[in-house]
């Protein structure tokens, strides 16, 4: 085809293909990794410090994004923001998606008794609407980063038990899982060697669609001052600090805005354009 | 133009691969077809006879296009046609009948609704002239109740009926050519034989021209004039049916040919002093599905109080229709599916009837190999690994030991040892179900229960398989518990065959008293198997008694 450009021949030579969409998203996922890793060195000045005589301040040569409600510089705010927003997300969604599948391809493999216990309870958990749950958790045990990561991982579970359940399901049904079964395996192998290198793709893809929603519910709890507290801040939180600015048309209130929702909107579309293992190899 | 109704002239069709990469996948196909003549296109998966077909209708599989040639189809050409045009040709020129039917339905419409819709999307005739047009179609394609069969939907009549209710939708249309892809193959040679014998009529009558493609030279010399034998879209030869039948002269041709002809079993004596007891001891088996009733017995219950004997470094076969409960006999035995009553007795041991409830050992001396590679095999598993769980897992083998055995194993199965890195997709389908029984091998089994392993594969490919069976027999010592409808199969390799209807042995017979079965449904089955005769199935007399009484309807 006349349109294979270069980012096209550079994945295939990999055995892969992957489309400009994805590669863009990927570059800016990589960017704002990148800045969560590295910002105390680059932030140009301390979140703390208030660095404008004026509150929501233009952008200026100096102050890039503007200055905030109280005058700090917004910009070193977003990029040590960052580290919360992806650290924490992070966090939750590895754990989530851990626990979750792991217990739904177990009980797709074991049924039974088991199968339907664990899953009454885990739609019970689901029943429960994710920000009340965050309020009173937070309300009960106070807002720390631990117990953020702990409230949201378990909000997020029962999502990922179910989608791993029926994808290991559709996977338990198969032959090989008969042989693998009359062979005499027994559960750790057939969960993690049978099935799970067969749902993987779409488990992936699971996990970034999940993190999206976990930076949204953090940022929503931060907005509602339930997330990262002062003098540190999420985006959310960021959006939220500053959201008396929205009438001045402050900077302030845009930029981290517009952080979520580069990063989010990255992931969405990271997750569309994966790269797709190219399957007629002969052409080499 | 000669006035050949179809006229394909160096056909030539493209496909682009996922890497952008072209591959020819019909390489300059020319063919004719003539008024209410009948064509078979005839050869291997992948030699792009349905492609072919499909030209017939200026269509072609996604990723595909046709790059060059003409099919001319009653003086018009498919290729030039916009696909406005060609979709009013599609239904009343040329007609489609798939492979599956059962898949070509839409399960939520009446079969009466979905069989005159080419009449109604044409506009050829009322709705009511449409309703009798296909009652007399129901009745030509002799189906039963051919007034109400209509009103039901496509889940409440069998398989072989819905394949003839394809065959009406295709007529309604009152087309000049009918393709037909593959319309028996999925369907028991007692239903195929009344299939058969509908399509032929129904085409005489109306003189029709039809494409007849498939891979079963048998079925094919029943109902096609002429035989178009393709190999890697090319054509290999073409001649009246005798005439390829007879004098074949094209090497593919003659190896499909012998393939059709199994060699018979040559069994030394030296099986016969086999004294240490039987091998395998089923009694009274009995296997269902779904909760036990009251009395103990299951919901549904597949297999009936089943006994069968096997001796040492003996065959034996399992013959039925599908639904007779076969499979699910295999299953048993396996210990996949626990039986709910009736001993195995394995080696004078009495096996455990669940797979759990056996030893390492016990389960390594029973192998099963599932009809299907392709879901048998873990498609995210490379060949290798594959390979070699069995060996850790029963012998405890590693590193060097361990890859020696797997060569060895693809030695042993006929595959060059570049399979080992692949992926199971990424293998044909012989290959694929010889990593299957590659692997069952790997356990050092004495006993196999093959379920069908022929059955996905085409007819050359299948004999080579079962060549490979009898001769890993001689050099291993095996024995074989073969599954399979395919008779011709079963009696190349088995000593002994259990005939089973709707759960229950029929009968059991010996390969050289097949001559003489006893039972009227062994009978019906055996005389069911298309010959390579043309005309045996004009000469074909069953017992229209036992037809009804288990042909099911």
């Amino acid at each position: 085809m006349t349109r294979a450009t270069l980012s096209g021949r550079f994945g295939m030579r990999l055995g892969y293909r992957f489309n400009l969409i994805g590669m863009s998203a990927l570059s800016i996922i990589l960017l704002w990794s990148g800045v969560a890793l590295f910002a105390p060195q680059i932030i140009p000045h301390s979140v703390g410090e208030i660095v404008d005589t004026d509150y929501f301040g233009p952008m200026s040569r100096d102050l890039w994004f503007g200055s905030d409600y109280l005058g700090r510089d917004i910009f070193s705010r977003i990029l040590m923001g960052a580290r919360y927003t992806l650290g924490i997300s992070l966090a939750a969604v590895s754990i989530a998606c851990f626990s979750g599948v792991a217990l739904g391809m177990t009980a797709a493999v074991a049924g039974g008794w088991f199968d339907s216990m664990l899953s009454r309870f885990l739609d019970a958990l689901n029943s429960i609407p994710s920000k009340l749950f965050g309020l009173v958790v937070v309300a009960a045990v106070g807002s720390s980063i631990p117990a953020l990561i702990a409230t949201l991982s378990v909000i997020y579970t029962p999502g990922a038990y179910r989608f791993a359940r029926a994808l290991a399901v559709n996977v338990n049904t198969m032959d090989f899982m008969a042989v693998a079964r009359i062979r005499g395996e027994g559960l750790p192998y057939l969960i993690a060697s049978e099935i799970l290198p067969n749902i993987l793709g779409p488990v992936l893809a699971d996990l970034g669609l999940r993190f999206v929603f976990i930076v949204l519910l953090l940022s929503g709890l931060s907005f509602l001052g339930l997330g990262v507290q002062p003098p540190y801040a999420d985006w959310g939180a960021l959006v939220r600090e500053n959201i008396g600015g929205l009438p001045f048309g402050a900077p302030a209130v845009i930029f981290p805005s517009l952080a979520i929702a580069s990063l989010t909107i990255s992931v969405n579309l990271l997750i569309d354009n994966l790269p797709s293992r190219i399957r007629d190899r002969s052409a080499e | 133009m000669t006035g050949n109704l179809v006229e394909i002239r160096n056909l030539r069709v493209e496909a682009t691969t996922d890497a952008d990469r072209r591959v020819e996948i019909i390489k300059g196909v020319s063919l004719d077809i003539a008024e209410g003549e009948i064509v078979a296109l005839i050869g291997e998966s992948g030699s792009g006879k349905t492609t072919i077909a499909m030209t017939l209708m200026g269509y072609t599989r996604q990723g595909c296009a046709i790059t060059g040639g003409e099919v001319h189809l009653a003086g018009v050409d498919m290729v030039k046609l916009s696909e406005a045009e060609r979709a009013g040709i599609r239904g009343t020129r040329v007609a489609y009948v798939p492979q599956s039917a059962a898949a070509a339905f839409n399960p939520a419409l009446t079969i009466m609704d979905q069989v005159i819709e080419v009449a109604r999307i044409h506009k050829l005739m009322s709705t009511a002239e449409a309703q009798a047009k296909a009652l007399s179609l129901f009745k030509a394609l002799s189906l039963p109740e051919p007034e109400t069969i209509g009103n039901r939907y496509p889940h409440q009549v069998s398989g072989g009926q819905l394949q003839r209710l394809a065959a009406a939708m295709a007529l309604i249309g009152q087309p000049k050519v009918v393709i037909f892809d593959e319309p028996t193959t999925a369907l028991d040679v007692t239903t195929q034989v009344e299939v058969l014998r509908a399509f032929k009529a129904v085409t005489a009558q109306h003189s029709i021209a039809g494409v007849y493609v498939s891979h079963d030279l048998a079925v094919v010399a029943q109902i096609a004039d002429r035989i178009v034998v393709l190999k890697d879209g090319t054509v290999q030869e073409t001649g009246t049916t005798s005439e390829i039948l007879e004098e074949a002269r094209h090497p593919y041709t003659r190896e499909l040919l012998a393939a059709f002809r199994p060699k018979a079993q040559q069994r030394g004596p030296e099986h016969e002093d086999a004294t240490d007891g039987h091998l395998l001891q089923v009694d009274n088996l009995t296997v269902g599905y779904g909760p036990r009733r009251r009395d103990g017995q299951p919901l549904i219950s597949a297999v009936q109080a089943v006994s069968l004997k096997l001796d040492r470094g003996r065959n034996l076969g399992i013959i039925g229709e599908s639904g007779c409960g076969k499979s699910t006999l295999a299953r048993a035995i396996a210990g996949i599916l626990p039986a709910h009553a009736g001993d195995i007795i394995f080696d004078g041991r009495e096996l455990g009837k669940a797979g759990r409830g056996r030893t390492r050992n016990e389960l390594r001396k029973i192998q099963i190999v599932f009809q299907h590679a392709d879901t048998a095999l873990n498609p995210a598993k490379s060949v290798e690994d594959i390979l070699r769980r069995p060996l850790t897992f029963y012998h405890g083998m590693k590193g060097k030991a361990r890859d020696a055995r797997v060569s060895e194993l693809l030695d042993l199965v006929h595959l060059p040892k570049s399979v080992r890195h692949r992926l199971p997709r990424e293998l044909s389908g012989g290959q694929k179900q010889r990593v299957n029984f590659a692997r069952a091998l790997a356990a050092e089994p004495t006993l196999i229960l093959c379920d069908e392993i022929t059955s996905a594969l085409d007819t050359v490919v299948a004999a080579a398989v079962v060549e490979l069976l009898k001769e890993l027999q001689r050099e291993l010592g095996l024995s074989y518990i073969f599954i399979s409808h395919d008779l011709s199969v079963v009696e190349a390799i088995c000593d002994e065959i259990i005939v089973m209807y709707r759960g229950q042995k029929v009968e059991e017979i010996t390969p050289n008293r097949l001559a003489a079965p006893q039972h009227p449904y062994t009978r019906l089955l055996f005389s069911s198997v298309p010959k390579l005769d043309p005309t045996w199935l004009d000469n074909l007399k069953q017992n229209a008694e036992e037809v009804r009484a288990y042909c099911h309807q």
